[in-house]
């Protein structure tokens, strides 16, 4: 916000001469500034976050975490989960290799729900759109909400949950040296990240850019105060409860999101609505199946369920 | 040559790296068998943290990215 004000100006007032006090203009303004901003900090932030994942591997994540105990371990998980994302795809090979390297239960859920929560794309688009109080935030409840629900998890006692084909399976340790990864290999790689992900999301930022732009400009301020506002304990449950099936668009909520809450949505409510975005995403709960009986599953969402709502009501009760 | 590909059914980068690989076998004309392995249990014998992963005559080459094909194709020739 703000540094590319000026060139969504231009481009609305003299480029396209629309009136300057016109809703057009200022939505055309809006989506011009924010979208040039946004793209540029998602393509610098997936670079860096694409260098340091070289570094920080899946594997070598596993040998960290193997037999630390809860706390510690839940705290490590959570840390390593943001700079660690990974395609929901991975979730089964992930949690194998973190069962049969010896990583507690607790721990490894931990990991897998601070990864998908806290991610580049989404910190990127926080950033550029909210600023970094919020950003600041979200990831400090993201953080919290990994390790409490790992801790949680673990104490539950729930090893015999796990499909009984996991503990079967043996790690083949390759006796082989991990080869030395060169500097352009990572640049190489992160360029790719860029590139690949950048493809992926840049439609759906663009469009929710487009979509928030037009709510700015002619949706009425104070048109959700009363559904959306602090005052509706309700909203926060059905925020989270809307977020489930909508995985993968991250990208393109978070942009429509910043203008409802201009419009008087909580910031507890969009928060929480976020998080459910990211975190409770129905894809990863369906690949999980294979590796989890119904009852780990049905926990796993409850308690992610019951922490995200509760984090969006306290936010809601202490920010105003 | 055996060539592996590690991932699961669903999983988009996974078939992206099948594709690739498929097409970097073609342009070097390799005679190699390409076989997609989607089963969890008989990946994790590779040892992987995460897919997709291409494997050559059971040796892991590569794990949780997809390369372009002239980059496979690099892999691959270092094979023969």
């Amino acid at each position: 916000m703000g540094l590319f004000d000026g060139l969504g100006g231009w481009v609305a007032f003299q480029l396209l001469k629309l009136s300057s006090n016109s809703q057009i203009g200022s939505a055309v303004q809006f989506f011009v500034s924010d979208s040039v901003e946004v793209l540029l900090l998602l393509a610098v932030m997936i670079f860096f976050v694409g260098l340091l994942r070289t570094y920080v591997t899946p594997k070598k994540v596993r040998k960290w975490l193997g037999g630390k105990s809860e706390g510690i371990g839940n705290v490590l998980a959570a840390l390593l989960g943001i700079p660690t994302p990974f395609c929901s795809c991975s979730a089964v090979p992930i949690f194998i290799g973190f069962v049969e390297s010896g990583v507690p239960l607790g721990v490894t859920f931990s990991f897998l729900i601070s990864s998908p929560m806290v991610n580049e794309v989404a910190v990127a688009l926080l950033l550029g759109l909210f600023g970094w109080q919020v950003t600041a935030l979200y990831i400090a409840s993201g953080f919290t909400i990994a390790v409490i629900a790992g801790i949680i998890i673990g104490r539950m006692h729930m090893e015999k949950e796990v499909e009984d084909f996991v503990y079967e399976i043996k790690l083949k340790e390759s006796g082989e040296k991990d080869r030395r990864v060169t500097w352009s290999e990572r640049i190489e790689f992160a360029k790719t990240e860029v590139k690949d992900i950048m493809q992926r999301v840049s439609l759906y930022v663009l469009a929710a850019i487009g979509v928030g732009a037009f709510i700015h400009s002619y949706v009425p301020v104070n048109f959700l105060l009363g559904v959306a506002g602090r005052g509706n304990f309700l909203a926060v449950p059905v925020a989270v409860l809307i977020g489930i099936p909508l995985y993968s668009n991250a990208a393109g909520m978070i942009p429509i999101v910043q203008a409802l809450i201009s419009k008087g949505m909580a910031i507890g409510t969009a928060l929480a609505f976020m998080m459910s975005v990211t975190a409770l995403s129905l894809p990863e709960m369906i690949i999980l199946k294979k590796v989890l009986k119904p009852k780990l599953i049905a926990l796993f969402i409850g308690v992610l369920f019951v922490s995200i709502v509760l984090t969006g009501l306290l936010f809601n009760a202490i920010i105003s | 040559m055996k060539i592996k590909i590690l991932g699961g059914s669903g999983c988009a980068t996974c078939t992206k790296l099948e594709k690739n690989v498929r097409k970097a076998v073609e342009e070097l004309e390799f005679k190699a068998e390409v076989e997609k392995v989607e089963d969890y249990a008989e990946m994790m014998h590779y040892g992987i943290a995460s897919t997709p992963a291409l494997v050559v005559d059971e040796k892991v080459k590569l794990e949780g990215w997809v390369p372009s094909v002239e980059e496979l194709k690099k892999i691959l020739q270092a094979e023969v």
